[in-house]
């Protein structure tokens, strides 16, 4: 539904993107996974039309990308970012509620709809706030705030879901929460998720496809057992790890090695 | 800020119909309001001959020299003072939206000074033209709006202490450049110039009168139409941006529309300060930060808040006047500092 083709991004003469491909498909949570400054945010920014490639094309359901309005994509295509900015004080209901905003009537006035409301409820109990709906958004921890912007995401209906570093500054349990939710969503709803990921472990217990990313261009793609490999690893985030299975899931586990504990 | 949440989550979330009953009852405070300020003064008016009269009935009993208080002086005020008070509260409201940031105020972003450096320009050079006063404010308050906003924008973005200093140094500036200006004055209008420059309501013609409404109602307008948009650029422009936002239009709009706020209040009456950070405070903290209520509320409270200082400044030393932006100020500042030791 979302898909790149070979597009390059420029900041100035740097290139942050150079000729990277991803399809993006309902019912699949796609990981990317590289080092800072591989051009991970970047990328998807341009998947949002955010940042406009310099070549490549990017189309959304067949359609290029460039075709859309602001309000049209927004339907379709809802990013979960680092936090909000949240000096005004606002409810978590009106904070999801902001999710609605692109399918409004008029241009910018205009009140919602009963549905709104209902849709805004319903995501609210899919990510358990409902107790915290006239709760303050700077009242709340880390976790549940990260999850009620995730909740206005949601709020969007949108098809495609792009999540940067969703479970940055999160406890172990609150991390898995976040995937897990949105894991459900793609598997239920036929969501289709990007999320970048400084997590490897994570990217292999919630991810159907890995996208391994160094300065800009791709160095590797499939699924988490084809790209999670020792030598692949090693080549992008330049240290050495041990891969073996995770004792349950069976999927890939990575244990960086340091030369202090060998 | 707990009062905030109450007061914006009692009933549910906010719907067109509370925003309506909501607006509508400032509006008959206003009235209240409006009524209170026409009876006082340095001669006290009967309240049922006034009360008669100003709905427009003749005969009230009221003798001819207290129909010409009511009418040619105390009428013509008030209405300015409500006209601006409109025109700096919704501004108000808008910039701090449009910079995330509670205590953007005209005043203390520079752009009443730089609607102040327009008018004076007008009134040097083009005396002659009634026109050109609000026109010249108009293009001050908007060349110093992007000004402020320019400087506040660091790599980082804009952080409040940021916009602040921007504003200080921009507030400095244009304030020698009045200086200036005021030097190719002679001795004579130098008196009248300072006194406006704090605010002073007592100067009108029906021209400038109707010029400062048809300029608060449009921006007012102009302003309440993006106020959903505005509801996500506070909490961020890119989250606006990713929802579905114009961000780049909103932003222009809201910016012109503010600055032909300031510009026309400025042009009609001088710097009155703080009415835009006072009015829309106490109107989020009654009614919740959703802006398609902040807008319009902060307009009909704003009226009301200026009616009811410049009553003061006319009554409190009376018969002498203090200018109206001398008491807005002395409400104002205190509750700058509280906010900016609260945060």
């Amino acid at each position: 539904m979302l898909e790149a083709n070979e597009i390059t991004v420029r900041y100035g003469l740097r290139r942050a993107v150079a000729g990277v491909s991803l399809s993006l498909k309902p019912g699949e949570v796609t990981a990317i996974i590289g080092p800072n400054g591989a051009g991970k945010s970047t990328m998807l920014r341009a998947l949002n039309g955010g940042l406009r490639p310099h070549s490549g094309n990017i189309s959304l359901d067949g359609q290029p990308l460039g075709s859309y309005s602001r309000r049209a994509i927004a339907r379709r295509v809802a990013v979960v970012a680092q936090e909000a900015d949240l000096r005004f004080p606002v409810t978590v209901f009106e904070f999801v509620l902001g999710g609605r905003y692109a399918w409004s009537g008029t241009a910018a006035w205009g009140w919602e709809t009963q549905r709104d409301f209902e849709i805004a409820r319903q995501v609210l109990r899919e990510t358990r706030l409902e107790e915290l709906a006239n709760r303050l958004m700077n009242e709340l921890s880390g976790g549940e705030r990260q999850r009620a912007v995730l909740a206005r995401a949601l709020a969007t209906e949108a098809a495609v879901l792009l999540l940067d570093e969703p479970t940055a500054n999160l406890d172990l349990a609150h991390q898995a929460a976040i995937l897990a939710l949105v894991r459900k969503r793609c598997d239920h709803q036929h969501t289709a998720a990007l999320v970048i990921t400084h997590d490897v472990n994570l990217a292999a217990e919630f991810a159907d496809h890995v996208l391994l990313m160094k300065n800009g261009a791709t160095v590797a793609f499939g699924g988490p057992h084809e790209v999670l490999t020792p030598e692949l690893l090693k080549e992008v985030f330049a240290v050495s790890v041990l891969v073996d299975a995770h004792p349950i899931s069976g999927v890939p586990r990575v244990t960086p090695i340091h030369e202090a504990s060998v | 800020m707990t009062d905030a949440t109450q007061a914006s989550t009692i009933g549910g979330p906010l719907t067109f119909k509370k925003t309506l009953y909501l607006c509508l009852l400032l509006l008959i405070v206003l009235a209240g309001i409006l009524l209170v300020a026409a009876l006082v003064g340095s001669q006290r008016l009967p309240i049922a001959g006034t009360l008669c009269s100003l709905i427009g009935r003749a005969d009230c009993g009221l003798s001819s020299e207290q129909h010409a208080i009511l009418f040619d002086l105390r009428l013509p005020r008030i209405l300015l003072a409500g006209a601006v008070g409109i025109c700096l509260a919704a501004a108000g409201a808008g910039y701090q939206a449009l910079l995330r940031n509670p205590l953007a105020e005209p005043y203390l972003l520079g752009v009443s000074n730089g609607a102040a450096v327009g008018t004076m320009v007008a009134l040097v050079f083009f005396g002659t033209h009634e026109w050109s006063r609000p026109v010249m404010a108009f293009g001050g308050a908007l060349a110093a709006t992007f000004v402020v906003y320019r400087l506040a924008r660091g790599r980082a973005g804009a952080t409040p202490e940021r916009l602040i200093l921007a504003g200080v140094i921009v507030t400095t500036f244009l304030s020698s450049a009045i200086v200036f200006i005021t030097t190719l004055l002679d001795a004579t209008r130098i008196r009248s110039f300072t006194f406006w420059l704090l605010g002073d309501l007592s100067g009108t013609t029906t021209n400038l009168l109707l010029i400062t409404f048809v300029a608060a109602a449009f921006g007012v307008v102009v302003i309440g139409l993006n106020a959903r948009s505005l509801n996500l650029m506070m909490l961020g422009e890119r989250d606006a941006f990713d929802l579905g936002v114009e961000v780049g239009r909103v932003r222009i709009t809201v910016f012109v529309a503010a600055s032909l706020l300031v510009g026309a209040s400025v042009a009609s009456s001088g710097s009155v300060g703080y009415v835009g950070l006072v009015v829309p405070h106490l109107v989020r903290l009654s009614f919740g930060s959703d802006n398609r209520i902040v807008i319009v509320a902060s307009a009909i409270a704003g009226a009301a808040f200026v009616i009811l200082a410049d009553t003061v400044a006319r009554t409190v030393i009376a018969p002498r006047e203090l200018p109206v932006g001398a008491i807005t100020a002395l409400i104002g500042a205190p509750l700058f500092v509280y906010l900016l030791k609260r945060r």
